[in-house]
């Protein structure tokens, strides 16, 4: 048994449901007790129009005596119906996969009588999370058309006559996912790249058999989609890129490599002109770097901790694009830690593994840093000890699901980081200066109006209670609970004065 | 399904129960009101990582407060029990003990401890002795309960723990039997409902749960019990049963004829003849009016999932709404008898048809029954709402109701202030027809 306040990374039947509902389509089925069907998260997060394809196979006291029998299979063929998804995934949960129930007897007597194709998610909810979860079920979804459409004779191999590739791992609920997406398209654009596939973002399963038609595959994010890129590169020799596409230093070796991609099929291509251009004129944050603004970070200390992706890519554009000292930099993706190591070792004094918050805020109070990158977690760490965050990663609230285009991908995602960065120092620095200087001077004059010069006398209780009124409305509160008294010429307020001014004033 | 629309009033109240597919949250949510309740405890929660990730995203903002609460987290080797349950509780509990200090440590036990069958309540006295901390044992899963049951269960288990002092030493310091109030209310709610009581000679004598564990109500044999709630039917059973109080069945306090009838029925069982009560209530009525003036004639489908259903029901219908139906995760129609007799006659007053009142509802059927409708206003979970809106039909997150103030005479606004508000905002936003 583990003491846990809070989580990083979610358990792994989150990671299933988000590649599942990232299809068009497809439908999962959960099998889990009563309130574990929590991904609905998904239509208030996303702001999703759509009801989430998610559904409970719900276990309940009757499952644990006899067993789900028919139970999940009449689950299945009731979905198949009314939906008529391309395809159902049978999500175990962790409380489902200790009740051993044979769940892949039940999707092979379930595709008898459905239309859709029947997978059961194969991931264990005591050794992957969420990440890793829906890595691999991206993996067996994409593995299992491909076999599928071999046997069928339905693959098509021939590569499309111009260069194409898939963008692999664009997943529901994932940080800032849909902004980057169309980042990448128009580079890929401007590159004059067709996109093949994105994969699993909005696409059909039955597409799926045309993935070996690109000529290379793009896996933008560390978490999901590498099991899929590897397992393509050995099945159909499609060579894959990993690099990840943030910061201009990184856009430049990403693109660099896609032109090495094409020479090596035959086709010349020269970027460096295009890379030029973009770096001068697109994105500001080449000019940034130089500015006097970005002067004046030079050798301020920051943290950065996040999912292994975006904390290893705004690590290194602090240190090598905008010369702020990264303290130490940091991960939660605990099963990735060898690669992260090797990626910001060089950009920070010390890496962090660990995926244990209470350390990271122990951590980030030693360390007493002017700025932290991190996620909504060291966002509300920060403000404990008031030290600006900048929210760079997963976990996030509502608040980064933002309606304006925001990427972190491409050359446009370059600005948006700058923004992020230089907007967290000078408040930090604003923050430091008021404080030097004394403070707003609106604070005083406020707060000299706000005190009351009325001689009504509070009894002990009612003031108790009054300093229990969340402060933004205490003193509208007092305020009126006071004219009150004195309209029906009471002395003393009391308890009972208080409410009935409540309801008064509701009148 | 086919359902057409109707409003001829019919006879009685009718049940179903459908299939229990349908979005709630789970029952150990309730640790999230009931640490910030029960001012000296900690809610250990022994269970999995879906556990913590759904209290984490369920309770948002307040997990950053150092909560007094916390996940011990099962491990492969706790399922396949090569770690031995008491000494790793111990651990944890002892952790907790030297760094919160709190007066008791409440075990919420989960669908995993249910199914590994962890004994819990054997462990517990055990380790209690051995640490010196009171533990309390509630087993509030998704298996067995929905959401507000989760209050349910630790409100019974609670009822164990009430002292019980003999008569004689306790100074009576009110003119009728003792009272005791069952149900977890904000400090404020409580306080109005207390007073209240008051001004009609009627003194509470101890609430269920108290700000602190150590001031947990004195209920001796005799004493008379209330719920606050619809959802407390296992704390009402223990009380009875266990510690021999007399249930006092009434509707209960939400809106102003739900008050009102909370503390007709008190002071009917104490002999009291309530003075004024009606004109209490007739003027609360009185500055609902701007609100129940944009509710008359509209029409509200709850699909249901936190036992407030029929309360509110008959509230609205009270305010000339008409219920379309009345979606319930579990109807216990014996401890909800009073209040389902209240909806039953307000109906006949407002002369609207009587709810559907479907129990264990299935929310695919329910939504082919909203299309065909095309209710006012659908009460819902947040899985349901943005999809909704998005096709046109009006919500209101239903969890809103659980968490904000609405038990009653001075809070029944702030229930019309959720209601009306799609009404409001429609109002305001007259060409909402562009989504």
């Amino acid at each position: 048994m583990k003491l846990a306040y809070w989580m990083y990374a979610g358990p792994a039947h989150i990671g299933t449901l988000r590649i599942a509902s990232s299809f068009n389509n497809v439908h999962a089925i959960m099998h889990a007790p009563l309130g574990d069907d929590y991904f609905v998260m998904k239509s208030m997060l996303e702001r999703d129009r759509e009801f989430a394809p998610v559904t409970a196979s719900v276990v309940d006291r009757h499952v644990l005596a006899r067993g789900s029998q028919e139970k999940v299979i009449n689950n299945i063929t009731r979905k198949d119906q009314e939906e008529q998804p391309d395809l159902v995934i049978l999500t175990p949960t962790c409380t489902s996969s200790i009740l051993q129930e044979d769940l892949k007897n039940f999707v092979d007597r379930a595709s008898f009588d459905s239309l859709a194709d029947i997978i059961l998610a194969d991931v264990n909810h005591y050794r992957v999370n969420e990440l890793q979860a829906s890595d691999k079920t991206l993996l067996q979804i994409v593995a299992f058309y491909l076999d599928k459409a071999h046997q069928l004779n339905q693959l098509s191999m021939v590569k499309t006559q111009k260069p194409s590739v898939n963008i692999i791992g664009c997943v529901s609920l994932g940080f800032h996912n849909q902004h980057d997406l169309l980042e990448l398209k128009r580079l890929f654009d401007d590159l004059n790249i067709d996109i093949n596939l994105i994969i699993p973002d909005g696409i059909s399963v039955h597409e799926l058999k045309n993935i070996p038609q690109a000529w290379f595959n793009l896996v933008p994010y560390r978490e999901v989609g590498g099991l899929t890129a590897n397992y393509l590169n050995q099945k159909f020799d499609i060579p894959f890129i990993d690099i990840i596409p943030i910061g201009v230093l990184q856009l430049s070796r990403f693109i660099k490599a896609i032109q090495e991609v094409l020479i090596n099929s035959g086709y010349s291509v020269d970027y460096s002109s295009y890379i030029d251009q973009q770096t001068k004129f697109v994105s500001q944050s080449a000019w940034f770097s130089r500015s006097i603004d970005c002067q004046n970070l030079t050798g301020k200390k920051a943290i950065v901790f996040g999912d292994s992706t975006h904390a290893s890519a705004i690590t290194k554009i602090l240190s090598a694009e905008m010369s702020i000292r990264v303290v130490w930099s940091g991960t939660y993706c605990i099963n990735d830690a060898e690669w992260f190591k090797q990626e910001v070792q060089d950009y920070c004094d010390q890496v962090v593994i660990s995926d244990d918050h209470t350390h990271i805020a122990d951590l980030i109070a030693e360390t007493d840093p002017n700025a932290i990158f991190g996620t909504q977690m060291e966002r509300h760490i920060g403000k404990r000890l008031n030290i600006p965050c900048g929210v760079i990663s997963s976990p996030v609230h509502i608040q980064n699901f933002p309606l304006s285009y925001r990427p972190f991908i491409g050359y446009e995602g370059t600005n948006q980081i700058a923004d992020l960065i230089y907007n967290s120092f000078t408040l930090g620095m604003e923050d430091h200066l008021l404080e030097v200087f004394g403070g707003h001077d609106t604070i005083k004059s406020t707060s000299s109006t706000l005190s009351s010069t009325s001689n009504m006398k509070w009894c002990n209780e009612a003031l108790e209670e009054l300093t229990k009124i969340p402060g933004f409305v205490r003193n509208k509160v007092k305020k009126n609970t006071e004219k009150f008294a004195y309209d029906n010429n009471l002395k003393q307020i009391t308890l009972e004065i208080m409410y009935s001014a409540k309801e008064a004033n509701q009148a | 399904m086919t359902f057409t629309k109707q409003t001829e009033s019919k006879k009685n109240l009718t049940f179903e129960c459908e299939t229990g597919n349908y979005h709630t949250f789970c029952p150990i949510s309730c640790v999230s009101w009931l640490y910030q309740k029960i001012e000296d405890s900690f809610f250990l929660v022994i269970g999995t990582k879906t556990c913590g990730y759904f209290l984490q995203n369920a309770m948002g903002v307040m997990i950053f407060a150092e909560p007094r609460y916390a996940m011990a987290e099962l491990e492969e080797g706790d399922i396949s029990a090569q770690l031995n349950d008491y000494e790793e509780l111990k651990r944890l509990c002892l952790q907790i003990k030297q760094d919160r200090q709190p007066s008791v440590i409440f075990w919420i036990g989960t669908c995993t401890t249910e199914i590994i069958k962890m004994d819990l309540e054997g462990i517990a006295p055990k380790l209690e002795a051995e640490i010196n901390i009171p533990i309390v044992v509630a087993r509030a899963n998704g298996l067995d309960y929905a959401f507000t049951q989760g209050e349910d269960t630790v409100l019974a288990a609670l009822a164990q723990r009430c002292p019980q002092k003999s008569q004689d030493i306790l100074v009576n310091l009110t003119d009728h039997e003792p009272l005791i109030v069952f149900g977890s209310l904000p400090n404020l709610v409580a306080k109005q409902l207390s007073l209240e009581l008051a001004s009609h000679g009627i003194s509470i004598s101890g609430w269920l749960p108290s700000s602190n564990y150590i001031d947990l109500p004195n209920i001796n044999p005799g004493n008379y019990v209330i719920g606050i709630n619809p959802f407390l039917s296992r704390t009402a059973t223990t009380l009875m049963r266990r510690r021999k109080a007399k249930l006092i069945i009434a509707p209960f306090p939400i809106g102003p004829d739900g008050t009102r009838a909370w503390i007709e029925k008190i002071c009917s069982v104490f002999n009291i003849q309530p003075k004024g009560l009606y004109e209490r209530e007739q003027k609360i009525w009185d500055t609902l009016q701007d609100y129940t003036s944009l509710l008359k004639g509209k029409s509200v489908f709850f699909m249901g999932d936190n036992l407030l259903e029929v309360s509110l029901a008959r509230f609205l219908i009270a305010c000339g709404m008409i219920v379309y139906e009345l979606g319930i995760p579990y109807m216990d129609k014996r401890y909800q008898r009073a209040e389902l007799d209240l909806l039953e006659q307000t109906c006949r007053k407002m002369q609207v048809m009587m709810p559907k009142i479907i129990e264990k509802p299935d929310n695919y059927n329910q939504l082919d029954r909203i299309k065909d409708l095309e209710p006012d206003l659908v009460i819902t979970g947040m899985a349901h709402a943005n999809p909704l809106e998005a096709r046109g039909i009006n919500t209101k997150w239903s969890v809103e109701f659980t968490f904000a103030p609405i038990h009653g005479f001075s809070n029944s606004r702030d229930i019309l202030e959720l209601v009306t508000r799609p009404m409001r905002r429609n109002n305001s936003l007259p060409n909402v027809d562009f989504v």
